[in-house]
């Protein structure tokens, strides 16, 4: 087994967990950080690509992990923000009962 | 990996601190694989920011009357088997493929200063609607989180 197949069999690991995570658990919260780590799994998919690939001498896959991480950062802040706001408005983070639309 | 822990634990402060040591992991891992800006930037944001900020609204939104009921969704079932299923299916492709590259080629150096140059020449327009973007999102997270609460009073 390559390097190359390690680092993607362990970002296929990353990305199953933080899925199982995301679908399977009670807490927003929770289920936030599980979407965090399959945006994670994706980074480590670029690096282990631009490491591993062939050169292209312009690293674009190092490009594209600095704005995947920028943008995750973004989508983490707009998350926590809701999660807050639906919690001041229904008094819990349980996803089973945020089914209603209007407030 | 802690990011097992993460996913498992019940307590979630404790499932917080498992997510930064797995994102100190990753970033270990990005170092290993000569990325070091992207290891130190993994490094700041994640750890240092995004924890943070979950700490946070963990704590903000703690409510001590869910200890005994279940931590699992209804649908638990059918979301582990399905993640089983995409693990199994990636790792097959992973070990089956013929179109990798072998690994053989040399390390890339790129240095920090490389990085930056491209960053104000080749990709300035990703960096600017990067710049945008990361400013509409905090604006709109900081009016989302006050909002309601000029409601409540």
């Amino acid at each position: 087994m390559t390097p190359l197949q390690g680092c993607l069999l362990l970002s296929a690991l990353l990305f199953a967990v933080g899925f199982a995570g995301a679908v399977s658990r009670r807490n927003a919260i929770l289920a936030l950080i599980g979407i965090e780590l399959m945006l994670n799994a994706a980074n480590l998919n670029f690096i282990a690509f631009w490491r591993y690939g062939e050169p292209d001498g312009d690293a674009a896959g190092l490009m594209f992990v600095v704005f995947a991480i920028a943008v995750a950062a973004a989508e983490a802040a707009v998350g926590l923000a809701l999660i807050i706001a639906i919690y001041r408005h229904r008094r819990t983070t349980n996803l089973d009962q945020m089914n209603e639309l209007k407030g | 990996m802690a990011a097992a822990a993460a996913m498992t634990l019940r307590h979630l402060v404790h499932c917080a601190l498992a997510m930064a040591v797995c994102f100190v992991g990753l970033a270990a891992i990005y170092l290993q694989l000569n990325a070091q800006f992207v290891g130190f930037a993994q490094i700041l944001v994640y750890v240092g920011a995004v924890a943070i900020l979950i700490v946070f609204a963990i704590l903000l939104t703690r409510s001590g009357e869910v200890r005994n009921e279940s931590i699992l969704a209804p649908g638990w079932i059918p979301g582990i088997l399905a993640a089983v299923g995409v693990f199994a299916v990636l790792a097959w492709a992973v070990l089956n493929s013929l179109a990798l590259p072998s690994g053989a080629n040399p390390a890339p150096e790129v240095t920090v200063r490389e990085l930056g140059d491209a960053l104000m020449t080749r990709y300035i327009i990703p960096l600017e609607v990067i710049g945008l973007l990361l400013t509409a999102a905090l604006i709109g997270a900081v009016v989302i989180a006050l909002r309601q609460g000029e409601d409540a009073e």
